[in-house]
């Protein structure tokens, strides 16, 4: 179907998805408002939260499966499949994060039915992160979903630690929302339009690669983006605001804000400034040296919930190796990976939280001492997560970074694929020891993994993760075809740019 | 005459928020803050958009400014604390920074905004003169910017909810 973004019923129709979200959004708070007192009301909350968020996942499927294009001028909404995949990664990501923190909540003592509330707004903000095709929908979309998360990083009120991680998360991520604004503000300095369609077309056809104004703007987004997916040299912030978090929402920052962050970071260097270059050797650089440099620090990690945060920082260099491709490959590397990433580290958190005792934090790698013989499901459910992440053949993480690869190699980009690799080897050297440690250690005492139990909602969501993992790591043909969809839709928009 | 009044407005600005920097008793910056929020209104009506000029003084140096001081007086703030630039080495971060800032905007000064996207001289006037001067900016606000005008609304909800959450004694 078109649809015509200039008329009310138009932009109606093309924000379906997000409608529909907001209205669950306000049904859960009026919900949370009435009821709000034992655990059968956070409980009511969390169901009220995942049917908000399977219907928006119809909206999307609905846009989807019809084929929505826009007629006439673009918007300020995009309609192409990349939107439509990224925003699933977002709902999927938040479902599980919903279903993970069903029993977490319970057990850490945490109440607060507007936990649930929170990640729907957070995710409200990704819908708009991952479709925005003008900069300011992007920024407003971007402090959406960061406020929720500021506050979900503090959500335990009684952890000091928890406190930390909210302040120090809230200050770099306002420090950041400055860069970005700054750097929007030269953009549309310089082009005087802050869509991004309308911005490729200046940039291609008014020389914009020369213009100082918008090459600075350009640099200070860069920066801005930065810290927000954490990527070295801008990532002092994330080990400790991780390691403070609530362990779901540790897995919530990790998987869906960090792909919402390079959903508008892709959209935005392909579609605005396709055609200026200037950024691919930022870029590079930037991708080169967070692989390097999260992989060697986190070799020196024994806690698994800082070990699991520089691997994080160490992924986002893998993503930054596709943004830099800078091609319809790397879009659609970059989805299948975001897809692929958001499950594995998901479900490591999910585990991570389970082992993680009532109140006790630091789990650390000796803590898994003989898992496998008191929990072998969860042993095998880690190392699935674990091998998926090292990019081990048969899981998913291989074929994201296989894809990842070849849309570097088609790019001539040979010496970041080798980085690629190479970085990727070294992370074997703290991805094994936690598996080595579960299988081939004996375990302390009896006693020692008897609290580790995932039980209802945590046990499916590990089940459902690991089982998606293994299926896409051997037969991943339709989720790379809906990825390649979703890059290939990135790119007429930028043709039909460059052909105005 | 024009010129006169618009660079000794923009001067008044840059002293005021110099001093209100460099004060060190919270209260003082902040009234000098409201001398920089006046004087940049005063800038909006030389540049024709007297609409934004009265917002400027109504919410910023009106109802913003309020607040400023309410929480400063509320949270007893009103003796000068210590000086967020510890030490020779702070002072020298800082002063590399704002050089860094200075050549920037040194730079970017040097390009001219292209042709095609220079309003003709007079052209707010006579677009206020034809739209009301309120008709200009919600042509803009609610046509334009529909969008993001609403993500807004649901951004403040999402910051009411926050504060709650993490300030409220008895959840």
């Amino acid at each position: 179907m078109s649809i015509d973004l200039a008329t009310a019923g138009g932009v109606t129709l093309a924000l379906a998805p997000e409608l529909v979200l907001t209205a669950w959004c306000l049904i859960v708070m009026l919900a949370i408002a009435w009821r709000h007192e034992g655990e059968a009301d956070q409980r009511l909350a969390a169901w009220l939260s995942l049917l908000g968020l399977a219907s928006t996942a119809l909206a999307v499927a609905w846009l989807w499966v019809g084929e929505a294009r826009p007629a006439g001028l673009a918007g300020a909404m995009a309609l192409d499949p990349f939107r439509y995949l990224s925003a699933l990664v977002f709902l999927g990501g938040a479902a599980l994060t919903v279903l993970l923190s069903l029993g977490y909540l319970g057990r850490e003592r945490i109440r607060a039915p507007e936990y649930y509330l929170l990640i729907l707004l957070a995710t409200l903000g990704m819908l708009f992160m991952g479709g925005g095709a003008d900069l300011v929908v992007i920024f407003l979309g971007l402090e959406l979903m960061s406020v929720p998360v500021y506050v979900l990083a503090g959500v335990n009120r009684r952890s000091v630690v928890g406190a930390e991680a909210a302040l120090k998360y809230f200050l770099l991520g306002a420090f950041a929302s400055g860069f970005l604004l700054y750097g929007i503000a030269l953009v549309y300095g310089a082009t005087g339009t802050t869509n991004l369609a309308l911005i490729g077309a200046q940039a291609s056809g008014f020389g914009l690669a020369t213009n100082p104004m918008a090459l600075i703007g350009l640099a200070l987004l860069l920066v801005g983006f930065g810290f927000k997916v954490a990527a070295v040299p801008f990532h002092m912030w994330t080990p400790d605001v991780y390691d403070g978090a609530p362990t779901p929402i540790t897995g919530f920052m990790a998987a869906a804000v960090k792909a919402a962050g390079f959903a508008a970071l892709v959209r935005m260097l392909l579609q605005a400034f396709g055609g200026a270059p200037a950024w691919h050797e930022a870029v590079w650089w930037l991708a080169a040296v967070t692989m390097v440099a999260g992989n060697l620090m986190a070799l020196a990690q024994r806690a698994l919930k800082r070990l699991l945060a520089y691997s994080s920082i160490a992924h986002a260099g893998y993503l930054l190796v596709a943004v830099t491709s800078g091609n319809e490959e790397g879009a659609a590397a970059f989805l299948f990976y975001a897809l692929a990433y958001t499950l594995m580290t998901v479900g490591a958190f999910a585990v991570l939280a389970a082992a993680g005792r009532d109140g006790e934090r630091d789990v650390l790698v000796e803590d898994l001492n003989g898992l496998a013989s008191r929990r072998p499901w969860i042993a095998a459910g880690m190392t699935v997560f674990l091998l998926s992440l090292l990019g081990f053949p048969g899981t998913a993480g291989f074929i994201g970074k296989w894809y990842i690869l070849s849309s570097a190699v088609e790019a001539h980009q040979y010496l970041l694929a080798v980085v690629l690799v190479l970085a990727s080897v070294i992370s074997a050297g703290f991805y094994l020891p936690p598996i080595m440690a579960m299988y081939m250690q004996p375990e302390p005492s009896p006693e020692a993994h008897r609290g580790t139990v995932l039980a209802g909602a945590p046990r499916l969501v590990v089940a459902l993760v690991a089982a998606a993992l293994l299926v896409l790591g051997v037969w991943p043909n339709l989720a790379l075809d809906a990825a390649r969809d979703g890059g290939a839709g990135l790119r007429t928009a930028v043709t039909y740019t460059l052909a105005r | 005459m024009t010129e006169v009044v618009f660079w000794s407005f923009s001067g008044a600005a840059i002293v005021a928020a110099f001093l209100c920097v460099t004060r060190r008793s919270p209260v003082a910056a902040a009234l000098w803050l409201i001398v920089t929020l006046f004087s940049i209104a005063a800038l909006f009506v030389v540049l024709d958009a007297q609409f934004i000029a009265a917002l400027q003084v109504l919410v910023y140096a009106g109802a913003i400014m309020v607040l400023f001081l309410f929480v400063i007086m509320l949270l007893n703030l009103g003796r000068g604390g210590p000086s967020d630039l510890r030490g020779a080495w702070g002072k020298l971060v800082a002063a590399g920074l704002g050089a860094v800032l200075v050549v920037e905007l040194w730079a970017v000064r040097a390009v001219a905004p292209a042709d095609h996207l220079q309003l003709p001289p007079g052209a707010m006037a006579r677009m206020s003169e034809e739209r009301g001067p309120v008709g200009v900016i919600t042509d803009a606000l609610f046509r334009e910017y529909l969008i993001p005008f609403e993500i807004t609304s649901m951004l403040l909800l999402a910051a009411i909810v926050g504060a709650v959450v993490l300030a409220k004694r008895r959840l």
